[in-house]
Parts: C-alpha cells; structure tokens; sequence
C-alpha cells in the first residue's frame, strides 16, 4: 500500500464520516423510526472521532513526509467533456484546510458533547443532531474544498443548517424570524459567491483552486488573472466573505443568530460559521496580491467592522450579544491580518480565537448562574453603581452609546433602503394586478384576502 | 423511424381515457378515487416503460410498435424524441401523486374523471410532434379547468379571455408558417404570434394574471396538474425553436428573465399560499425558459435538466402544500400556523422540495441551475446575474413560506394530522428522486445535453465539432438525421 493510497483513503474518510453521520441520523427520521437520544449521541461521537483521527493522521503523514499538498481526487461529478464543463470533485489537503477541518471537528465535537446533556429530552433533539451533521459536514466539505464549486456546495450547507439552528426553538417567532434574517443575509452572500464562481471559471476557463491561484502549495500560489478581474472577483468574494463572517454592513445577524440553543448553536456562530468568510478569504488570498485596491478594501472592511465590533459588544445588555460582537471585532482584526498579507498569523488568530470563544461561549451560561449563586450567597449585588460610579458623559459620548446600542443602526438602515422599498414595490405591483384581474373578472377577483386561517378546516368537519 | 417494443405511447393516452369513463360510471367517490389511482399507476408504468424501451434503442426519435394512426393514414403521430421522453414519465408521475395525496375528505371536490382526461391529453401532447395537433390538444387541455371552474361558480373571465388569446396566437401563428419556414428564414410574424401564444400559456409577465386567477378559483390539485407539466414550454419548444432565429430567442429569453425576477419578487410579499405558490413556479418555469431561448448547447442542457428538476421538485413542494391545507384550509402567510410538531413529514417535503426547486446542493436542481447561470453567462453577463438573483430571492421566499406555515406559533389540533401512508410514499418518492438526482446526476445531464444537441442541430445552430459528436454514434446515425426532415415538413400549415 503506497503512501498516496493511504492518503487518500485517510482523505475519503474525513470527507465521508460526516455524510454518513448525515445519512444515519436522517434516513431513520424519514421513514418514520425515532432513534433513541443515545443511539444519536453515540453516532454523533463515532461521526466526528472518526474523521477527527483521520485528519489527524493525515496532517501526521504531511509532516513525515513532509509534503504540503495532499489533493484528494474524486472524479468529475459531471462532466460534459465537449463543452469543457466538469464539475470537478477535489479535496485538498494543505496547510491551511487541515487545520481547519481540525478545528471544525475538534469544536464540533465539543458542542455535540454539550448538546447531548443540554438538549437532553427537548422535543427537537433528533432535529437538532440533523442540523449538526449537516453543518459539520458543510464544514468540512468547506474546508476540505479544492475547487471553488465544492466549496460552494459545502458554503451552502452550512448557511442552511446555521439558519435553521438560529430558528431551532420555532415554537416562538422570534427565533423564526432572526432565522428569515439570517437566510437573507446568506443569500445575499451566497448570490455573490456564486457569481464570483462563474467569474473566475470564465477568466480561467476551470475551478480549481490550483488554476485560479496558481501551483504552488498555500499561502505561496499566485494569481493567474489580472489586476482588474481579481479586483471584481475580489470584491465579490469580499462580500460574501462579510456576509458570511457577519462583517459591515451584514453584522446584523450576528445579535440574532444568538436565538439558537445556548451554548451549542451560539459556538457555531461565535467560533465556527463567523470565520468562513475570512477563511474564504484565505483561500483565495493570492488575489490579493495581484490587486492594492482589493487588498486596500480588505483592510478597510476589516477595520470597520473590528472597531464596530468593539464598540458594540461594549454596550450589550446580555452576555450572548456582548460575545458575539466581540467575535466580529476579531473577525475584522483576522480580516486586516489578510489584508495586510499576513496569512499565517490570520490563520493562528482564528482557531486561537475559535477555541477562546468556544470556551467563552460554553461557559457563559453556567458563569450566570454562578454569578446568581454568589449574589443569593452574599444576599447583596455583587457589582454597582458605588464600583462603577456614573461620570458625565459628553455629547459625543452619548451619540457614540446610542449607535452602539442601536448597533450602528444598520439593521434599521437597511429595512428602510432597500427592504421597505422592495416590498413596496411589489405590494404597489400586486394592487395593480389586483386591480386588472377585478376589471378582468368584472367583480372582486381575490376572496382568498377575505379568508381566514384555517376556514374550512377539517377539525371542523371532524 | 426506430420502433418502440411495445405501443407505450398509445397505452399512455388511451388507459386514462379508458379510466375515466369508468370513473364517470362510479357513483361512490372512494371507489372512483381508487380507481383514479389505480389508472394513474397503470399509466405511469407505461410511461416508464416507454421512457426506458426510448433508452434502449439509442436512438433520437421512435414512434410505437403497431402504430394505429400509422397503420391508417401513414402518419407519424405519435413519437417520442430525447426531448419528451423522460417528460412523459414526469407527467405521470404528478397525476398519480396528485391524486394518490387526495384525502377522502377532499374527494368530492376534486373531478377525478376530467383529471384523468387532462392526463391522457397531457401526455398525448407530450407524444406528438405535429404542431397542429399540439395545438389542438393544447386548446383541449384548457377545458377541463374551464369546466371546474364554472362548476365551482366562480368567475371565468379572466381565464377565458388569456386562454383564448393563447389559443387564437397559436392557431394564427401555425397558419402563418412558411413551408420553408427555418431559422435561416424565419417567418417573423408567425414566430412572432406563436411565441405571444405559447409564452401566454407559460405565464409571461405582464400576461400572467390567468395563472394566479387559477390558483385562486380552481382546486389546488387542478391547478397544479395544469401548470406543473409545463405545456406552454413544451409549445415553445416545439413550435417556436425550429423556426425562430437566435436573436429572436434572446430576446424572449430577456422577457422571461424579467417574469422570472418580477415573480420571485412577487412570492416574497404574498400573504396567501396558493398564491405565493403560483408566483414561485412561475418564477422557476421563467427560468426554464431562459435557458431554452438561449439556444446554445450549456443553456439549453442546463433549461432542459431545471425543467425535470423543477417538475419534480415544484410538483412535491405543491402536493406538500395541499396535503397541509387539505388538514388546515387555506393558509395565510401573514401569520404563523406552528404545524411542524403535527406534520414533521409534510415540513420536511416541503423544505427539500421547495430548496431543490432553488438549485441547493446535493439536491437534483443543483447542476442543472449551475448549467443554465452558465448559459446565460455566456450569451449575456448581465443575465446570468439576473438569474442568480431571482434564485437567490426564490430561496428566500421558500424558506419565508416554510418558517410561517411550520413554525412560529404551536398549533393546538383536536384531530390527528399525521401523514397517511400514500403521503408517505408520495414524500418517499420524492425524496428518492430529489437526492438521487443530486448525488448521481451524470447521466440526467449527458441525456439532456444530447437531447439540446439534437434540438440545436435541428435549427442549425451548432457548429461543425458539436454536429460531429452528434453523427459519432454509427448505430444510431440514421435515426438521428430524420427529426430536422421530420420537423421542416411539419411546420408546413
């Protein structure tokens, strides 16, 4: 068995143990057969330990050998060879993805460890554990990518599965509608990702990482495009980046992604989904090269959103949002590390944070009770306002609070530029249909408007 | 021509004609409905058997054995090419889950025997390539929603009046046509009305209203059976694309761009769900037609696997919706209705259909989408944006429509809306074919792909190489060159 054969049976198994552990817990639940939460907890565990191993020993092999590139080729998943169309199925295996896919697993273990004692008899366990292996598996898939489709397919997964996390306890609206936010705010992002895609396939004529950014093994390739279509390339990447990452003017969703289960789903959001975008950006971190106004734009994203971030995260009410916000402070800071071109540190910055925040993020709530524990103990408040005395505050000062409060009143900006006018227009277009199908019809041509929920229903007729 | 083993076709059309008689003889509607049901199946299998008796003769045309209109008056009416056979097999499947998703409760209002007529003149025009049938079977299959809808006393007008015009274009149109009639040397004002008739039947903006009207006064079960299979695009393909020169395609393609994004922008604001549904298939059908009139071999693969992946997947996220009002009455979307906990099976059809319907990964709609933004890259940037964008805001609208109809609210029910076992399989089917479609979808693009060379190589529009490739296949290389003969001498008026 040579080394290349190992390699890509190790590479097999850490791309395929969550797919399978996708299939185990959702074909059960499509026929109708409930798993019991053990049976759920153990696949989940053997799921993640598994392809945990085989990336561990894949990452071991690269440093005997030495080797700094390990791709994994699956085949083309179409092809149309006359039209030079494939669909190229290839994991690569280098210095920035291995770490990574790592990271992903190590996390994710880690919360489904949690998530197992804290969802323990929630009605949405199985649905919970599904979202999970969609999610690991769309990062993994994400990480692993070694063209800019697979990537894509992996990008989407996990937006999915974060949004339906964000709206896990969809008893209540509020959840379901911090989940619509957030699935906006993905496709938004994903739209741009995939016209990028089709930019990059069309300047280069393929997707594959080694074509677009060159040969030589990350972070040393370089671009094969001119400074102006990566400038474009670049600047529709840097949008999805910062729709994915949570960056200006998209941070919106972070505050609302809080909604998921505390810790779990709060750990893909502060540790996990946030650096995606900047992981993208990593990837394709050659472009920057080529172009000084993509990479000034970089920085300039990144800087916004690390001081947004600060200021935000200083003024939250609940401990959830504060560490959200300050998860987008090190994202923006991360973002300027890219920009500036400094690749290696951007990458030990983020699993560095991703690990912190994974810690803050699972100790907070039992730091709370903690914190109430103290105060019943003692009988008093453990802070006030005799610690921290009220000063007078300038105008600025406050100005500075309430946009911070507000969280610089993006939301709020973007629900009157574009989601007002959007849904005005088309509420103006359907009055006017409305209003052609009445002269149509030569009466009222909508009763359904008249209609209640629920009219005829067949508990009615029970 | 090749020769089918066995008369699929003429079985097809004949066993739900045959069905329906017997159904107008039952008096009991349960019985009729398992009657209906049983025909159905009958006919998918036929369907199927033709699909797969077309695949073994490699072969781009075939007509069946012991043809009867052959026999009689020497003519080729029933054929089935690459393009329509895998879409027989899809028609049949939406009539036999339509109704296999029927719930007793909703029997009497549903007319199984005119269901099981428009199947028989569905797959009828499905089989036939002469444009003058095709006309005629189209201006047929408008009657039986007619009928419900006067049953139902409800307003016809609106509905009339486009359905009219469609089939006046039509018949204009047709008369019009040339005998020399090609893309070399189109006849403008024929292509012209033939094209306002068959994008009137697709829903084209600002021409669309009778759709939305349909889906408020028609049952949604026939609503859904006469939009679904997607006539007014198979009226394109066959009665537009041989004679329509390339610029005149593109331009219809902008024009269903602009249906595409105006509608996907409408699904958004809905408040009632037939409505909002209505809205999100006539986006998606929109884009099929994008690709169609693109005319380039990427597009026209791309059109053809979104118009089976959208059939499928749209078809599941309607039955999916019908199934939960069947238990619940109309839904609103301006609140939330909480269903999830009562029917997990229906909430999760809903969301993988509606999100294959979108193009998600892993999903059967995935490759074919990624093919037509492709297409539409190659022939105009600016579309290919378009279209991502009108995806995009379908994507919303679905996950919109699922968080207000599952979630949101928790709905105390006093009856048990658990799936019945035909839901079940139906939503088994669908899942089978969706995911399958996703993970193994090589040979659905190579069959499409081959089916858009041939239609291209008809209008002449491909190239030396790619003509080439179609000619490669020596077995089958007679069969190949007789549809663009077959063709020119059927747009004779």
């Amino acid at each position: 068995m040579t080394l290349e054969t190992v390699l890509q049976f190790l590479g097999l198994i850490v791309v395929a143990s969550p797919a399978v552990l996708l299939a185990a817990l959702g074909l059960p639940l499509l026929t109708g057969i409930a798993l019991s939460e053990d049976a759920q907890a153990r696949l989940t565990k053997a799921g993640v330990v598994v392809g945990l191993v085989a990336a561990i020993l894949i990452l071991g092999l690269m440093l005997v050998t030495g080797s700094r590139h390990v791709p994994i080729e699956l085949g083309h998943w179409v092809s149309i060879e006359q039209e030079h169309f494939h669909f190229h199925l290839k994991f690569v295996f280098d210095r920035l993805s291995v770490p990574f896919a790592i990271l992903s697993f190590v996390l994710c273990g880690t919360v489904g460890a949690f998530a197992t004692v804290y969802l323990h008899r929630e009605q949405g366990y199985a649905r919970f554990f599904l979202l999970y292996a969609l999610f690991l598996l769309g990062m993994v898939v994400s990480s692993l990518a070694g063209t800019i489709e697979t990537l894509f397919f992996g990008w989407e997964l996990v937006g999915l599965s974060s949004t339906l996390l964000v709206a896990y306890f969809h008893e209540r609206p509020g959840p379901v509608r911090n989940g619509l936010r957030v699935w906006t705010t993905y496709r938004l992002a994903d739209a741009a990702f995939l016209v990028a895609a089709l930019t990059m396939h069309h300047l280069t004529g393929a997707g594959d990482f080694a074509g677009l950014m060159g040969s030589g093994p990350w972070p040393e390739g370089v671009a094969a495009i001119d400074s102006w279509s990566a400038l474009a390339v670049g600047l529709l990447l840097l949008l999805a980046a910062a729709g994915k990452s949570g960056m200006i003017p998209f941070s919106g969703w972070l505050p609302r992604a809080m909604e998921g289960p505390t810790p779990s789903s709060a750990v893909f959001y502060g540790a996990l989904s946030v650096h995606l975008g900047t992981f993208l950006l990593l990837r394709v971190s050659p472009l920057l090269d080529v172009s000084l106004p993509l990479r000034i734009a970089v920085i300039t994203l990144g800087l916004v959103s690390a001081v947004f971030g600060t200021l935000a995260s200083r003024v939250q009410s609940d401990v959830k949002n504060a560490l959200a916000f300050a998860s987008l402070t090190q994202v923006g800071i991360i973002t300027i590390e890219i920009g500036l071109g400094l690749r290696y540190i951007a990458l030990i910055h983020m699993i560095g944070h991703a690990c912190l925040r994974t810690l803050q993020l699972l100790r907070a709530p039992s730091v709370l009770r903690d914190h109430q524990m103290l105060e019943d103990a003692v009988g008093a408040h453990l802070t006030g306002d005799a610690v921290n005395p009220s000063r007078p505050a300038t105008a600025f000062q406050l100005w500075l609070y309430r946009f911070a409060l507000h969280r610089g009143y993006l939301d709020a900006t973007l629900d009157r530029w574009i989601v007002r006018p959007f849904i005005g227009f088309f509420q103006w277009c359907e009055a006017m249909e409305r209003r052609w199908t009445n002269f149509l019809s030569g009466g009222e041509s909508l009763p359904s408007d008249r209609l209640k929920p629920y009219d005829d229903t067949l508990e009615d007729v029970a | 021509m090749s020769e089918l083993h066995l008369p699929w076709l003429q079985l097809s059309v004949l066993l739900p004609l045959v069905g329906a008689v017997g159904v107008w003889w039952l008096k009991d509607r349960d019985r009729a409905r398992t009657m209906s049901t049983i025909v159905c199946g009958a006919t998918l299998v036929c369907a199927i058997g033709e699909w797969l008796d077309f695949a073994t003769l490699g072969s781009f045309a075939a007509h069946d054995r012991w043809d009867l209109f052959q026999l009689l008056f020497h003519v080729d009416v029933y054929v089935v090419d690459e393009l329509s056979a895998p879409l027989l097999p899809l028609g049949a499947l939406a009539y036999l889950a339509t109704v296999m998703t029927t719930l007793r409760t909703k029997s009497s209002r549903f007319a199984f025997g005119w269901t099981l007529v428009s199947e028989s003149l569905l797959l009828a025009t499905l089989s036939c390539r002469n444009p003058w049938l095709i006309i005629a079977l189209l201006a047929a299959a408008t009657i039986p929603p007619l009928l419900e809808l006067r049953q139902r006393k409800q307003s016809t007008r609106v509905y009339v009046s486009h359905m009219g015009l469609f089939i006046a274009l039509l018949v204009a149109g047709q008369l019009l046509v040339g005998v020399d009639a090609s893309p070399a040397n189109p006849p403008i004002l024929a292509g012209c009305l033939l094209t306002a008739g068959a994008l009137i039947r697709s829903g084209i903006f600002p021409l669309h209203c009778w759709m939305t009207d349909l889906f408020e006064k028609a049952t949604l079960g026939t609503a859904l059976l006469f939009v679904t299979p997607m006539a007014g695009a198979y009226a394109v393909m066959r009665l537009v694309l041989p004679v329509a020169p390339s610029w005149a395609l593109q331009s219809i393609a902008i024009l269903s761009l602009a249906t595409a994004i105006y509608a996907a922008g409408m699904a958004l604001v809905q408040r009632d769900s037939r409505r909002f549904f209505c809205y999100l298939f006539l986006s998606h059908s929109s884009l099929v037609l994008v690709g169609l009139e693109m005319a380039t071999p990427i597009g026209l693969t791309g059109a053809l696997c979104v118009w089976l992946s959208v059939g499928i997947s749209l078809l599941g996220f309607g039955l999916a919706l019908r199934s939960v009002e069947a238990r619940t009455g109309r839904l609103s979307l301006d609140s939330f209705h909480g269903l999830y906990e009562h029917t997990p099976f229906l909430a999760a059809m809903f969301l993988l259909t509606g999100l294959a319907s979108i193009g998600f990964p892993g999903t059967v709609g995935f490759i074919g989408t990624e093919l037509l933004v492709e297409g539409a890259v190659a022939v105009y940037p600016l579309v290919g944006l378009a279209v991502v964008v009108a995806a995009a805001m379908n994507g919303v609208a679905v996950v919109k429509a699922y968080f207000h109809i599952f979630t949101g609210t928790r709905h105390i029910a006093t009856v048990s809306m658990r799936c019945r076992p035909a839901e079940r399989i139906t939503i088994l089917v669908e899942v089978v074919l969706i995911i399958g479609g996703g993970l193994v979808p090589q040979p659905g693009v190579e069959s499409r792909y081959h089916a858009s060379l041939a239609l291209l190589e008809q209008r002449g529009d491909l190239g030396d190489e790619h003509a080439k490739d179609i000619y490669d296949d020596n077995a089958t290389t007679l069969d190949r060159t007789e549809p663009a003969a077959t063709d020119k001498n059927q747009n004779k008026p």
